[in-house]
């Protein structure tokens, strides 16, 4: 099961985060905790929920990060959860092929029947993804809301992930990204979508949009009107207006 | 092999609910629709409701963490008597009918002596048409929810200003706005459907302007953030004014037909007269007309009125059109921006490009919509033109001394740029807009109030000048909050904030109760905590409280709960009936009126009940007019939910607009409806009003809107509504202040009321920023998306997120002062200091600190553990916010009373000793009854069999 | 990265384990070692039990040790599951090769010859385990299987000189080899350390959030304001001066009072040798100790770019 597939399909479900608007509201990564809290991987426990060392397991984080100094630069907010890669050292290190992608449409899972909670699969993830559940003694990770998106007894149009269903600033697109028709391979071709530390060659499936540069600095500089200049605000003595 | 491997068993369909409720969110005041997913009884999920006009779907970090706050370890469970000393926290658990019975023994000696001895003032509550009422009927004027402290200076100036506000009586036009203007802090009120909109705008490819000392939240998506100085986005604004104005950009076609902007003012220095509307015998105001040359009817459609020039009115005075007055002030080179630069820290050359962004958008690049609409004059129009700027502000402008004059100048500015109510611009949500200011006066006055009797009239409304206040016949406040006094003439939403300082204080007068809901006064809400503790506590010299009895409600042990004698225990949000009427709040948008109801989802398992529910019982047991029929019995027997389908304030007017009448087929006016509740929850609990395409724009003087606004009550009169540049009551109050009239301001609020009721809108420094040698720097607050004041903190979900708070600043103030990230400092303000850990930060105004809103707590409150982060890490700036100013009068707005919450001014010095937050308070104990927080968190896992 | 007890001890024990082992093999190939029944008794006993107690310690670390076996199953991709098979699969060349030393008194060489492919194989399977994850620069690079393979022999080498000593089996080489290898050691060590101190991750956090273009990308705010798994697992930091000091720690008590201890023994009588040697051995175990808790402690990984680590 650790190996990867080895005729990989072309579909590759994923997801396609817009860093240009997420506004850091924190509204997918607590959806998220809520349907996957009850979900395939039930629970999401928190340790010591109200005391001094509240310690929970979470699928989707979003930091805050500064990029550019003091005012000339930008505050990102950046939901980080499992980027479901092509090659993903978190599926071929598990020495119980607990962890796998499955063929059919890319998604990274963990299996909790199998998995002897070796933390392995953590250290391999470069982009922090995976949540050890010290009561289960497994791991856990995003499953792409896998039973949200095939969730017959869900209309159709909420089998999305909990975190895209949710985004209210509709910074979260799901969609098929083996599929350079799909709106969201277009989305990343049109924003020029990136991959997080491509050079760690894992091949994330999960783009980001970067923040588009700014818009529209430089209007035509405002004219003194020569009519007010002249005459002050006996300028709009003259006009002809109506009710 | 599937011995070894065995493939992972997944079920990719396992149903989330056996039952969805829908319901409206309590999360935060939002109240945003949802859908609630049950599973063998237990709360499953919760999702935004598609349907809902206000967050359509969405539903943000607050609203998704409803589990936790349902199923919170601080819910109250029963209601507590005080054994303790007050403050102490110590109750024992008395039941419902003990309760209520000592209630109504101290509410009816009040009431049979002096009405006025209640306060009554409510917190983040949303049914304010039930408790308004019930305050009336007690008979006392002492009553408001929070608005005082919150937002009342947005409120008003847009009142006065266009009859209706940003957040909750309009929004920006997100589908068709080409520029949007953001000023201050806005994070706070209308999260989703802000979020939906920048989204929208965004994606659009508009520009989003973002006016606020800190870089977060909203700011960071801005195309363009400027970081301006705390309190000076008014200065900034009318400098901007004053660029379109030398430049002639201004929209004078729409400022002469929706605006007072022609109205002709008196000018008369010196008189009684001065600077009022010239009006006829009729009272309607005159204007300059140019087609007649003569003085004509400026509410008349047939006018040509002139915006500039000095006329003669028949009596020989001069008058001028309000426009001329205007632009002569704003012209003036004191508006320069070079002088704003001064003050505002933003560069002239930064100003002067924004303001030509303005103008660029408003009128080179109009928005026309295919659709044919009729104005009030009944003049029929091809299309819709509008001029696609949008502005959007709330907390960061309301919290100063200056927020009422800065909120009047955007509304000015977009007045002026013809953008209110236009296809791109800032559009009403329905019933609003509403005649400027409404007509609604507060009761209260001399006489107006009197033992065993019901108040005629509500206690919050809009003065419209000195004969509208609350006060005796020698200038004394007749409300123990001073609102409507000479203090805060303007003060529409009460004045909370005073309330316990002055009952303390016995000023103007003692009272024997104070009775409050959902308000954490003793915390978060409270400015000087340190001292408002203090007074709570105080006692005189026979060893009695100085506030005799305080009754409290809540539904989760909060700070306040240990400093009240009797507590009423509230059910959660998912447990109870509610209502969000188009008699207080609504949740209306731009293309329609709606409503909304709140339905019990799961019941609950305390021995709690729904404020509401007390508050009627209360009624009953008082005998309280309206609430018992002939016989004493109860007049709405199914308490709250009986109310909200049976109360009737006006023939055919009742809470809920939606499937009135006995068939259920009328909305907004109709005979009430027996299975209204029912029609409500078969359509989601809320019910939306969809406006033809004719009426979404121009609603103050569209024809067919202010008919069917008339149709269904909003309005009383099918007039347009104009639009006020000039805001006449302001003068009435500034003559008294000169000398005019028979009820004048006392001597010592004189100069002040002549200096700060401008009809026009003005900037003056923030009275905190006098000192600003000894204080350099601003401290702000805000509030983080995903935690809402202080209810987040018991939500074992969202206090992941925010479970302490640091103070952020500068790299460059850092740098200087040798102060880098985890380092603790002390905060120290006019009043005291405070210590806290220390974040350094890139997109902060060099001049300014900040931090989170409420996240920290005091130890043993909301439920935590004693050494939670949240006290020995959080922190409130609160502790460092004087209510009043060194001088004793209140820190707050002069025009309206509106807390200044973010005028602090402070210093900062390196700390040592523990790394710890102070003040430190002594831990508050848990309340009998309550459990022991859960060691351990694993809700969901009984849905897959796992527990 | 957290520097984990049970698994430090693991890594250790384990490497001296299989270092004694592979010596033991080695000497008795060459002729340096007859099979005498007590050494043997005491030096596969404590071989065995070094590894024996290694690879239990490791179960520790596990959610479900009681799966354990399950990671015998996928040797194809994880070098944590050829470890598993590699230590299973080495027991039984080991344990003959003790049978036939202690029972029979005889060497066998097959077995002899297995054990070392095995003991060096786990070695090799348990360096790769670390220098196979590329989010951690400090373990991703060519010193990793080197560290691990001379750290076992070294501290198998200075076991062994104690065993000898103690035990009387003519080895004149044990502890100048422990030396040696000691030596070698210091010098692995000093290399990798200055790698590390020279070298930096590919990986910034300007390539961790895609945010480079815009600028210097700093952390605002956590995710989170109070701890996690992944800070815990991964955010482990030590102070640049405590590291400091530990690693001179290493470099004395891990490496050159076992290097001097054991040339000492070297030219004492078989008496005090012993006890020098047993010095040597301690010495060396809890520098080797210190050393991984190093080798963990001062790994950082990529994650905390994302938690404001300046570099990974």
């Amino acid at each position: 099961m650790t190996d990867l597939p080895k005729a990989p399909g072309a579909k590759k479900l994923g997801l396609v985060i817009d860093l240009d608007i997420c506004v850091g509201c924190h509204a997918c990564a607590v959806n998220c905790k809520q349907w996957n809290d009850g979900g395939h991987s039930a629970p999401l426990t928190d340790l010591d929920p109200y005391g001094k060392d509240i310690d929970g397991v979470w699928f989707n984080r979003v930091h805050s990060f500064e990029a550019g100094d003091h005012e000339c630069g930008r505050t990102v907010h950046f939901p980080r959860s499992c980027l479901h890669c092509e090659t993903p050292d978190c599926v071929t290190v598990c020495p119980t092929g607990a962890s796998y992608k499955r063929a059919e449409d890319g998604i990274v899972l963990v299996n909790p029947d199998t998995c002897i909670g070796c933390k392995l699969c953590s250290w391999a993830c470069p982009y922090g993804a995976r949540e050890f559940d010290e009561v289960d003694g497994v791991m856990k990770k995003c499953t792409l809301c896998i039973d949200r998106i095939y969730n017959e007894t869900l209309e159709e149009v909420d089998r999305v992930p909990a975190c895209v269903s949710t985004c209210p600033v509709s910074a979260r697109h799901f969609g098929d990204l083996g599929d350079p028709d799909s709106a969201v391979s277009k989305l990343v071709e049109a924003r020029g979508g990136i991959d997080l530390m491509p050079e760690l060659g894992y091949r994330p499936v999960n783009k980001y949009l970067p923040p588009r540069t700014p818009k529209r600095q430089a209007a035509a500089a405002l004219k003194p009107s020569e009519e007010v200049a002249a005459k002050g605000i006996l300028a709009w003595l003259d006009r002809a207006l109506s009710r | 092999m599937s011995f070894l491997s065995p493939p992972d068993r997944v079920d990719l369909s396992v149903p989330s609910a056996d039952e969805v409720k829908t319901t409206t969110c309590y999360m935060c005041a939002c109240r945003c629709g949802i859908k609630v997913h049950l599973k063998d009884g237990q709360l499953r999920y919760i999702e935004g409701n598609r349907d809902h006009p206000v967050n359509k779907g969405v539903l943000c970090a607050k609203g998704s963490a409803g589990i936790m706050q349902h199923n919170s370890p601080a819910r109250l469970r029963k209601p507590l008597l005080r054994t303790g000393e007050r403050g102490s926290g110590e109750f024992r658990e008395i039941e419902w009918d003990d309760a209520l019975s000592i209630a109504t023994g101290w509410l009816n000696d009040i009431r049979r002596t002096d009405p006025r001895k209640l306060a009554f003032f409510t917190g983040r509550d949303q049914s304010q048409a039930l408790t308004g009422w019930w305050a009336s009927a007690f008979g006392t004027p002492n009553y408001a929810a929070h608005g005082g402290f919150c937002s009342v200076n947005m409120a008003a100036a847009g009142l006065y200003s266009i009859g209706g506000s940003f957040w909750e009586f309009g929004e920006p036009d997100w589908d068709h706005a080409r520029y949007f203007l953001m000023l201050g802090v806005a994070e706070d009120h209308a999260s989703n459907p802000i979020k939906i909109g920048l989204g929208k705008l965004k994606s659009r490819g508009a520009k989003f302007v973002s006016v606020n000392p800190v870089r977060t939240g909203y700011s960071a998506i801005a195309d363009e953030w400027i970081g301006v100085r705390p309190g000076t986005d008014g200065m900034l604004v009318l400098a901007i004014v004053h660029e379109l104005l030398k430049a002639d950009r201004v929209d004078a076609d729409y400022l002469v037909r929706y605006t007072n902007a022609p109205w002709l003012v008196v000018r008369a220095p010196g008189t009684a007269g001065d600077g009022l509307f010239a009006r006829d015998e009729k009272g309607r105001p005159l204007c300059w007309n140019k087609r007649t040359n003569a003085l004509g009817d400026a509410l008349s459609a047939e006018v040509s009125p002139a915006l500039a020039g000095s006329y003669r009115l028949a009596d020989g005075r001069e008058a001028v059109p309000s426009f001329q007055l205007l632009a002569e002030r704003y012209l003036d080179p004191a508006y320069a921006p070079e002088k704003a630069a001064e003050i505002t820290g933003v560069s002239a050359e930064t100003i002067r490009r924004i303001a030509a962004e303005l103008a660029e958008v408003a009128f080179s690049e109009t928005v026309t919509l295919d659709v044919p609409w009729t104005d009030w004059a009944g003049r029929r129009h091809a299309t819709m033109v509008g001029r696609p700027v949008a502005m959007h502000a709330m907390r960061g402008i309301s919290a100063h001394a200056n927020g009422f004059h800065t909120c009047r100048a955007i509304h000015m500015l977009q007045m002026l740029l013809g953008t209110i109510d236009v296809p791109g611009g800032f559009r009403f949500k329905p019933p609003y807009p509403r005649p400027a200011p409404p007509a609604v006066r507060p009761a209260g006055k001399p006489g107006q109030t009197a033992p065993g009797q019901p108040m005629k009239g509500p206690p919050l409304g809009f003065t419209t000048g000195p004969e509208d206040l609350l006060v005796e016949a020698d200038g004394t406040p007749c409300r123990i909050d001073k609102a409507f006094s000479w203090e805060a003439p303007i003060a529409a939403h009460g004045l909370m904030h005073l309330v316990i300082r002055n009952a303390w204080a016995g000023d103007p007068y003692p009272i024997d109760t104070l009775f409050m809901y959902m308000a954490n006064m003793s915390w978060n809400s409270a400015m000087n905590v340190p001292e408002t503790l203090a007074m709570l506590t105080d006692k005189d010299a026979s060893g009695s409280y100085k506030i005799p009895h305080i009754i409290y409600s809540d539904a989760y042990a909060s700070e306040m709960v240990s400093y009240a004698d009797l507590v009423f225990p509230d059910t959660t949000y998912l447990e109870r009936w509610d209502c969000v009427s188009l008699l207080d709040r609504p949740i209306s948008d731009a293309d329609g009126p709606a409503d909304a109801i709140r339905q019990p989802v799961v019941k609950p398992d305390r021995d709690v009940r729904a404020f509401q529910d007390v508050v009627l019982d209360l009624g009953v047991r008082l005998g309280l007019p309206g609430m018992v029929n002939g016989d004493g019995s109860a007049k709405y027997p199914g308490g709250y939910a009986d109310y909200l389908v049976r109360h009737e304030r006006a023939p055919g007017i009742g809470p809920l607009a939606g499937w009135r009448g006995a068939d259920g087929e009328s909305q907004g006016m109709g005979a009430p409806n027996p299975d209204q509740l029912k029609r409500y929850i078969a359509n989601g609990c809320f019910w939306h009003h969809e406006l033809p395409a004719d009426q979404r724009y121009f609603k103050h003087a569209n024809k067919s809107y202010l008919a069917f606004a008339k149709s269904v009550g909003f309005l009383g009169s099918t007039d347009p509504i104009i639009l006020q540049l000039y805001v006449e009551p302001m003068q009435k109050f500034r003559l008294a202040a000169q000398g005019h009239g028979p009820i004048q301001p006392p001597d010592r609020l004189r100069a002040r009321t002549e200096r700060f009721f401008d009809p026009l809108p003005i900037w003056y420094p923030p009275f905190e920023h006098e000192d600003a040698a000894a204080y350099p720097l601003s401290a702000l607050t805000q509030r983080p998306m995903a935690m809402y004041h202080s209810w987040g903190s018991q939500n074992a979900w969202l206090r992941q997120i925010h479970g302490a708070n640091r103070i952020y600043i500068g790299r460059r103030l850092a740098e200087r002062d040798g102060i880098a990230d985890d380092d603790w400092i002390w905060i120290e303000s006019r009043i005291g200091r405070v210590k806290a850990q220390v974040k350094v930060m890139e997109g902060v105004n060099g001049e300014t600190i900040w931090t989170w809103n409420a996240i920290g707590k005091r130890s043993g409150a909301w439920g935590l553990a004693k050494d939670a982060p949240e006290s020995k890490r959080g922190f409130l700036l609160n502790h460092l916010i004087g209510d009043v100013l060194a001088d004793g009068s209140p820190n707050a707005d002069p025009v309206t009373g509106q807390a200044a919450w973010y005028d602090l001014r402070v210093r900062i010095s390196k700390a040592d000793g523990v790394p710890q937050s102070e003040p430190r308070f002594a831990a508050l104990p848990r309340p009998p009854g309550a459990p022991e927080p859960a060691r351990l968190l694993r809700h969901g896992a009984r849905f897959r069999g796992r527990v | 990265m957290h520097p984990a007890l049970s698994i430090i001890f693991f890594t250790t024990a384990s490497g001296a384990g299989y270092g004694l082992l592979a010596l033991l093999a080695a000497g008795s190939l060459t002729g340096h070692l007859p099979a005498d029944a007590t050494f043997g008794i005491f030096a596969f006993g404590w071989a065995l039990g070094l590894v024996g107690a290694g690879l239990l310690s490791s179960l520790g670390h596990l959610g479900h040790p009681e799966r354990a076996w399950r990671a015998l199953t996928q040797w194809r991709s994880s070098w944590l599951s050829r470890e598993g098979v590699a230590a299973t699969l080495t027991f039984l060349p080991a344990l003959a090769f003790a049978g036939t030393w202690i029972v029979a008194g005889r060497i066998s060489a097959p077995a002899a010859a297995l054990t070392i492919l095995g003991a060096v194989a786990t070695t090799v399977c348990t360096a790769m385990i670390y220098a196979s994850l590329k989010p951690v620069h400090a373990w991703r690079n060519p010193w990793t299987v080197p560290i691990y393979l001379l750290l076992g022999l070294y501290t198998g080498a200075l076991w062994l000189a104690l065993l000898v000593h103690a035990f009387g089996p003519q080895f004149p080489a044990a502890s100048p080899l422990a030396a040696l290898l000691g030596f070698a050691g210091a010098a692995v060590k000093r290399g990798y350390w200055t790698f590390l101190d020279r070298s930096r991750a590919d990986s910034t956090p300007e390539t961790a959030t895609g945010l480079g273009a815009i600028g210097k990308v700093r952390v605002l705010d956590p995710p989170h304001t109070e701890s996690n798994y992944l800070l815990k697992e991964m955010g482990y930091r030590v102070a640049r001066k405590h590291a400091a000091r530990l690693r001179l720690i290493v470099m004395l008590v891990g490496f050159g009072l076992p290097v001097l201890l054991s040339l000492l023994a070297d030219v004492s009588a078989s008496g005090p040798a012993a006890i020098l040697s047993l010095a040597a051995a301690v010495s060396g175990s809890l520098g080797v100790v210190v050393e991984r808790w190093l080798f963990f402690a001062e790994a950082r990984h990529t994650v905390t770019l994302y938690y404001g680590a300046s570099h990974a």
